[in-house]
């Protein structure tokens, strides 16, 4: 009888898998004994290659393996855990698998984190961008004054705008998308408050298509410098390639590749200081507790300039005396 | 208001079209012969990864014109697969559509990490000024100096009108789609067209993702599309099934699109959140007059079973 | 046609039987030939295979965290079939269930803020309410549209969800932003900690299970009594099953394909609450989590019957955490996730012809068994 057959052979292969979920299983259980292999998990809510904020902290990880030999640090991800009950789990089986830290990239976990971190203890948590640790003594939160930077990047935008005319492509005008451009907007108005900023927001962190149309009607009234945020602002960057004059000022990643000779400076979030540190703290035993904030004065944030593009001596002057004041303290920039 | 921001405003409205139009169009062959294919987002993303790939691996223009074609291939294979699915197996389309989606969604990504990796651009199709056209005020440069991908799409439309108005095969196709039983006893193998049009739905939206990735955005990134595949399937009940429809349609979409683009550029005083949801709201509106009240194929969305129906 | 005798009556039920054994092992059959054309992926990427589903498997049913996850993302699975269910069987089919899970966690978010004094057992209730009030709502725009306007469903559902994304993303950036984000100036888009009185209970610690799972279960039984019990419920059916009829039998249709929109945008507004009130206790962007879309999937697993919907959302949320799992062990794209889904999906709903041909069989053997039994007695 076909039935049979059929509840058969499902029966036999399910049984065949399961015999094979006992003899095969994973590696990644409980700590070889021996070598102090320190491992992290880090759970992002976009892609490893999003040229923005999940790529930033990937590629502060990998940084640190290279440095320290991939027999000494392991790391395991999960990406684009936009899915927050997901990311939730992630983080929970992370955390029982016996890692010594556990970061989840994004502001969206951070009820996740606040329950998780509770149960386990003896696990190091870090959590950003955000500045709560919720008063647990094995959380570490994390976090970037983007406005820093950004203001940094508005004041050489301001200087190489010939036009007069910038635009700001964003997405949605909310976390480290809004400080970074309020940033930018300052720096602007602080260096020649007859330039005239344009926002336009295209309500979405993923659509690329939209940066672009936004992207040229800000090239289209007549901007010469584009900037703008999230992993969609590629399609900002196309535009002003496409258009073969317009400027580019990019944050949380470094995006001259995108557009070699027209990015002029990225505002790049450098995450390895803070890790190492917090990494050593885990290692003497102190899980953590505090918040580190990316600023310009603890190397947190870097702004590289872009070698493929000429800059004036003039400008590249006021970009280093907006560093230099943002440093000291003498430049507020509100976020 | 100024001459240069007109022209943008009409510039940026034809281009955003494009793969509206190329992917709308397509459906609708699919539709009007009774398959509703919603794995169109799915289809464009394979055809725009498929097209993107190509173009940087083999040197312009061949490349370019190699990567249209092969997106083609791409969209035609995914339809070839939806038929089967959808028209042999007669599965509830609105389900195997989306499972076509996230395959083509997932697909794609894939296939972009492992292959590519990082975001990256190409030059891609150069607008081709018109001559003689490209010079009318205002209107020449911004209708008249786009790719040939955007022309295309445009092109589109009377084509498919001729086809589905003019020719034994529209007929065919509009007899499977309106009352299959007929057709059927008339010698017309249902199935048949079915399968040809979804694929060439298919085909259709393998070259609206291309538009995308090679032409009007001209890089490719995981969900590059967005949804714009089912907006796309949107408008062809907007258009009423039928090719002007559409047309109106995508370009109602398209201009206000771009013009709350221009409105938040130039600080006209509408709030960025109202103005995002400007073309969705207003083309939902523009569908409450009873303008476009075409009737849908009958027989859309129901397998065909000869004795059944 | 005279009765059977009872030695038919008893192949028949053997037949039965038997029906729902193919009935079960077709889907999984199709989740296998699935699993294969992916195993040949793995291979590709340099993975496994074996090793690959051995995790997914018992990622989702070997440890008590697959299974409590697989529940808890059953549940609003569950709520938004429910109310696709209902749709589907009004012939209507309802893709605006991302839209209605929006609205109704927008308005659980600020019902519960705003009356946060209440004690849970009042505020609980009040608020699922609020929160199917609102997805009903967003469903009988589309309703009414449809009815009174002629506007396809289809059309006005997936603008619909669009505009919810959007409203969502003002009032997080707006009003309902968590204060602590402004002065803390991390302007995150998520509402404060919704009261702790609303939060609905863990059915175990440490999981993401909880009572609404329950709730939602108590639903199915309460849709299946409404759609084949009542009458409103039978004539939603009618529709469903022959139109023209109907109307011949003074069935307001578009009424009633109204309210089985509303309907649908309630459960899925419900679907919000829940997934608001019980597993983030606030507001946040992505709060959907793609389920408008699986619930649809996990809908038609269960045969758009409302108890089917049941085992179906269960095992389809177990399909989801267990190829979650595999990703966290193997290290893999999550892209290929979504690729094995899309083949389950494809594959699932394709195998379906077998089990109509094989009804359609047997209910024409079944007949020709009676009749023949009746010509030779």
């Amino acid at each position: 009888m076909k039935t049979r057959n059929a509840v058969l052979v499902s029966v036999l292969i399910a049984l065949l898998l399961s015999a094979c979920a006992s003899g095969a299983q994973p590696s990644g259980g409980a700590q070889p004994a021996g070598g102090e292999k320190f491992r992290v998990a880090v759970v992002m809510p976009s892609a490893i290659n999003d040229v923005a904020f999940s790529q930033s902290m990937y590629n502060a990880l990998l940084a640190i393996q290279k440095e320290v030999g991939a027999d000494n640090f392991e790391i395991k991800y999960s990406e684009n855990m936009f899915k927050v009950p997901d990311a939730t789990a992630a983080i929970r089986d992370y955390a029982s698998q016996g890692f010594n830290l556990v970061i989840a990239h994004g502001s969206q976990y951070k009820g996740s984190v606040q329950e998780i971190a509770k149960e386990f203890p003896k696990v190091a948590f870090a959590w950003g961008t955000d500045v709560d640790t919720f008063g647990l003594p094995n959380v570490t939160a994390y976090t970037a004054a983007a406005e820093e930077g950004c203001y940094v990047n508005g004041v050489l935008a301001a200087k190489v705008t010939k036009s007069k005319k910038i635009g700001v492509t964003g997405p949605v005008e909310v976390g480290d998308a809004k400080t970074c451009i309020d940033g930018f907007t300052q720096g602007v108005s602080a260096t020649d408050p007859s330039i005239q900023v344009s926002k336009t927001w295209t309500g979405s962190f993923s659509d690329v298509a939209k940066m672009t149309e936004a992207a040229k009607a800000h090239i289209a009234s007549g901007a010469d410098v584009l900037t703008g945020s999230s992993q969609s602002v590629v399609g900002s960057i196309g535009a002003a390639k496409d258009a073969g004059n317009v400027l580019w000022f990019g944050t949380q990643s470094d995006q001259s590749s995108l557009a070699p000779s027209l990015v002029v400076s990225s505002q790049v979030y450098d995450w390895v200081p803070s890790l190492k540190d917090l990494i050593g703290k885990i290692k003497s035993g102190d899980l953590g507790g505090e918040t580190y904030t990316l600023h310009l004065n603890n190397e947190g944030l870097k702004m590289a300039l872009n070698s493929g593009y000429a800059l004036s001596a003039e400008a590249k002057a006021a970009a280093d005396a907006a560093i230099k004041g943002i440093k000291d303290g003498s430049i507020k920039v509100q976020p | 208001m100024n001459e240069v921001v007109l022209i943008g405003i009409i510039a940026s409205a034809i281009s955003f079209a494009t793969p509206y139009l190329y992917a709308a169009i397509g459906e609708m062959f699919a539709q009007r012969s009774g398959v509703v294919n919603l794995g169109v987002d799915g289809i464009m993303l394979m055809g725009a990864y498929v097209g993107f790939f190509v173009a940087l691996n083999v040197p312009t223009p061949g490349g370019l014109w190699l990567g249209l074609l092969m997106a083609a291939v791409a969209g035609l294979l995914m339809g070839l697969l939806m038929s089967v699915i959808s028209v042999t197996l007669k599965a509830e389309q609105g389900i195997s559509g989306i499972g076509l989606y996230i395959f083509g969604l997932g697909l794609s990504s894939l296939l972009f990490r492992v292959t590519i990796g990082t975001v990256k651009t190409v030059d891609g199709f150069k607008p081709v000024p018109i001559p003689v056209l490209s010079g009318i005020p205002i209107i020449g440069p911004a209708l008249f100096n786009q790719s040939v991908v955007v022309y295309g799409a445009f092109l589109l439309v009377p084509l498919a009108w001729f086809v589905l108005e003019r020719t034994t095969w529209g007929l065919k196709i509009k007899a499977v789609g309106q009352s299959p039983a007929s057709a059927d006893s008339l010698g017309v193998s249902v199935n048949r067209v079915r399968y040809v049009c979804v694929c060439l739905g298919g085909m259709l939206a393998g070259i609206a993702g291309a538009s995308m990735s090679l032409a009007t955005v001209k890089l490719f990134q995981d969900n590059l599309t967005a949804g714009l595949g089912f907006i796309a399937v949107a408008l062809v009940y907007f258009g009423g099934w039928r090719p002007l429809g559409i047309l109106i349609g995508a370009l109602l979409f398209s201009t206000i699109n771009s013009l709350q683009n221009f409105m938040q550029v130039l600080n006209v005083g509408i709030s960025p959140d109202l103005a995002v949801m400007l073309p969705y709201i207003i083309t939902i509106v523009a569908l409450m007059f009873p303008i476009n009240r075409a009737r849908q194929p009958a027989a859309l969305n129901k397998p065909f079973e000869r004795g059944e129906n | 046609m005279p009765p059977a005798s009872s030695a038919t009556r008893r192949k028949i039920r053997a037949a039965n039987w038997n029906d729902i054994a193919f009935s079960l092992a077709l889907p999984l059959l199709a989740v296998l030939f699935a699993l294969v054309v992916c195993a040949v992926i793995l291979l590709l990427l340099g993975v496994n295979p074996l090793e690959a589903y051995a995790a997914m498997i018992t990622g989702a049913f070997g440890s008590v965290s697959g299974i409590t996850q697989s529940i808890a993302k059953a549940t609003p699975l569950l709520l938004v079939a429910l109310g696709i269910c209902i749709a589907f069987r009004a012939s209507v089919i309802n893709i605006g269930a991302e839209g209605q899970i929006i609205l109704g966690a927008l308005a659980a978010t600020a019902f519960s803020l705003a009356f946060r004094t209440l004690p849970a057992w009042l505020l609980v209730p009040l608020t699922m309410l609020a929160g199917f009030v609102a997805g009903a709502f967003w469903g009988f725009i589309p309703g009414v549209l449809k009815a009174r306007f002629g506007v396809n469903e289809i059309l006005s559902t997936v603008m619909l969800n669009v505009v919810a994304a959007q409203i969502l993303l003002a009032m997080l950036k707006g009003p309902l932003m968590d204060t602590r984000g402004v002065t803390a100036g991390t302007f995150l888009p998520q509402s404060e900690q919704l009261p702790e009185a609303v939060w609905l209970p863990k059915l175990a610690p440490q999981t993401l299970m909880h009572t609404g799972a329950i709730v939602a279960v108590i639903l199915a039984f309460v849709v299946y009594i409404f759609l084949w019990r009542t009458t409103i419920g039978y004539r939603i059916r009618a529709v469903g099953l022959n139109i023209d009829a109907s109307r011949y039998a003074g069935i307001r249709v578009s009424i009633y394909q109204m309210l089985a929109l509303t309907l649908a945008g309630g459960f899925a507004g419900l679907a919000g609450v829940v997934e608001v009130i019980g597993v983030q206790h606030r507001l946040l962007e992505g709060i959907t989590s793609g389920y408008g879309f699986s619930g649809i999937v996990a809908a038609l697993f269960g045969g758009l019957h409302p108890l089917g919907a049941i085992p179906a959302s269960y095992l389809f949320g177990s399909l989801l955490v267990g190829a979650d799992k595999m990703q966290r062990a193997m290290q893999v794209p999550s892209s290929l996730v979504d690729v094995l889904l899309g083949l389950v999906v494809l594959f699932v709903v394709g195998s379906q012809y077998y089990a109509r041909k094989r009804a359609a069989r047997r209910a024409s053997t079944s007949v020709t068994t009676v009749e023949e039994e009746a010509a030779t007695a």
